[in-house]
């Protein structure tokens, strides 16, 4: 099956292990993920108000694309899968917008050039966890080579994939998703009480002490769990829980170091994909050690 | 002027109301109506982007771009010239930068406002996809971005349009520099040709034909061979 995928800048600067181990573990599945063509910007934090229309012509111009490239039997739905947890939402509530308010769907339409033709709200956005849940888990088990025995790993949500209620992929508030899929790839799931609270997002940008802080938390509710690794979907949660990690360590001190991968990474693994497909080298902390010591490298 | 009506059209040049040829580009109308140019006309030829211009028909309210030097005016044309548009465009050491995202970011952090409303794409009159490569340099493909604006000639009048307020063609510029600089590199049969300059392999060819008299430098050149 042939989808139209959606990186988003992320997925091209600083989260490529993200897509490419998305990419690698899609095709296990039977699922060529297919970049969208000339793909702009998701409409960031801006689309998320629900009356600022202007920014909905960024997300809507993107689902055109879709609609395009399923009309020319580029892919065989009128899916768009995406990675990223902030283009998920926004994306997909620019679209829940339009399609139930006509006059957001006219406004949009008018506003866009004539040359382009107008959205016909046939697109369903995906994130790519919803496309393996499809699959089945016992498929996914079945798919597994080198099962992920003995490694204990936390499900992080952060906030983008599980809200608002109804547009999220899974129940706010006990969601299962992420422990379903480390089941399937025989890991165990480790449980911690701050599994889909706030890693700090944007304010990290200008407020990093405030994102320091947030993160602290999650961080040392994974350390007192035993865990040995954050497993999560958002580039931006990867970049404070993790890229950030030795910054943290230094407001709090004597925080153990734990390793934090996406859960594309994994599946990658337990695929038995290559390093360049897994995409290992890219994380920080680290992650490496703790899966060789586990005999998963 | 042989007294037909149908040969003359009516056209406002900045609210005036002027009789010219219907056959005219906007340069020559307004040239014929007396105007004479001192900014906003360059090559004539559709290709130095000096002569950027709107305007709107009778009884349309889009606002339409064109090159004076390429559009043949319309009957109730309403026209004025945009000759130039005011940007900051920033210094950088082109060797010193990354071909990266964050580099268009740092010198121009204004292209994430980017609402990919398209606007820029409508008023260019080279029919470049604007959006698109200010889009492609936001998530650092550089190579992308170059390639879609290689047609820009920095007439302004994207960055005119713009409601973000992006200079669209100096995002092109630096793109295709960091692309050339950085993606590609130096050719490596100009890098040889310098080298043999350099190293004075044409340095009699030249003399001789520096001391040449101007009438057997005529005829050499008349007679000359052209590959095409």
């Amino acid at each position: 099956m042939r989808l139209a995928y959606y990186p988003g800048c992320t997925l091209k600067t600083n989260a490529k292990s993200f897509e490419i181990s998305a990419i690698a573990s899609a095709k296990v599945l039977g699922v060529e993920l297919v970049e969208l063509t000339r793909w702009n910007c998701c409409g960031t934090v801006h689309a998320l108000a629900k009356d600022d229309v202007m920014h909905y012509i960024a997300p809507i111009r993107n689902l055109i694309r879709v609609e395009e490239m399923r009309d020319e039997g580029i892919v065989d739905e009128n899916i768009l899968v995406t990675l990223c947890e902030m283009c998920f939402n926004t994306l997909k509530r620019a679209n829940t917008e339009v399609l139930k308010d006509g006059e957001k769907m006219r406004k949009v339409r008018e506003n866009m050039e004539e040359r382009d033709p107008a959205y016909r709200g046939e697109v369903e956005i995906k994130h790519f966890l919803e496309v393996v849940k499809d699959i089945g888990w016992n498929n996914i088990s079945n798919l597994v080579i080198k099962k992920l025995k003995g490694l204990r790993i936390i499900p992080y949500y952060g906030c983008l994939l599980l809200r608002p209620r109804g547009l999220g992929i899974d129940d706010p508030d006990n969601p299962t998703i992420l422990e379903s899929l480390i089941k399937s790839l025989g890991g165990e799931s480790v449980e911690i009480p701050f599994k889909s609270k706030c890693c700090g997002s944007y304010h990290t940008v200008h407020m990093e002490q405030v994102a320091s802080e947030l993160s602290h938390r999650i961080l040392s509710q994974a350390a007192e769990a035993e865990a040995d690794l954050i497993m999560l979907t958002c580039p931006l949660c990867s970049y404070n829980l993790g890229d950030r990690q030795e910054e943290i360590k230094k407001s709090f001190k004597g925080l153990r170091t734990i390793p934090v991968v996406y859960f594309t990474q994994l599946m990658a693994l337990a695929f038995n994909l290559p390093a360049e497909s897994t995409g290992f080298s890219e994380n920080k902390p680290d992650p490496t050690v703790i899966l060789k010591n586990k005999d998963l490298l | 002027m042989n007294g037909k009506d149908e040969k003359f059209i009516t056209i406002y040049i900045m609210g005036k109301k002027h009789m010219v040829p219907a056959n005219l580009t906007i340069m020559k109308a307004m040239e014929y109506a007396g105007h004479q140019f001192r900014r906003g006309a360059g090559c004539r030829g559709g290709f130095c982007g000096a002569c950027s211009t709107i305007y709107r028909t009778k009884g349309s309210y889009k606002l339409q771009v064109a090159l004076a030097c390429q559009k043949i005016v319309e009957d109730g044309m309403i026209v004025t010239q945009i000759p130039f548009s005011p940007a900051d465009k920033k210094r950088y050491d082109i060797d010193r930068l990354k071909p990266e995202a964050n580099t268009f970011l740092e010198y121009y952090p204004e292209i994430s406002r980017c609402l990919a409303c398209n606007t820029c794409t409508k008023a260019c009159p080279q029919d470049i996809m604007v959006m698109d490569y200010v889009q492609a340099a936001l998530r650092g493909d550089v190579k992308e971005a170059a390639r879609l604006s290689f047609d820009c000639i920095g007439c302004g009048l994207c960055a005119v349009r713009c409601p973000a307020e992006i200079v669209p063609y100096n995002i092109g510029q630096l793109a295709r520099r960091l692309y050339s600089k950085h993606v590609v590199g130096p050719a490596s049969h100009v890098l040889n040709r310098v080298k043999e300059v350099n190293e004075g392999k044409f340095d009699e060819e030249i003399n001789k034909l520096k001391n040449m008299p101007k009438e057997e430098l005529q005829n050499l050149y008349n007679s000359r061979d052209i590959k095409v």
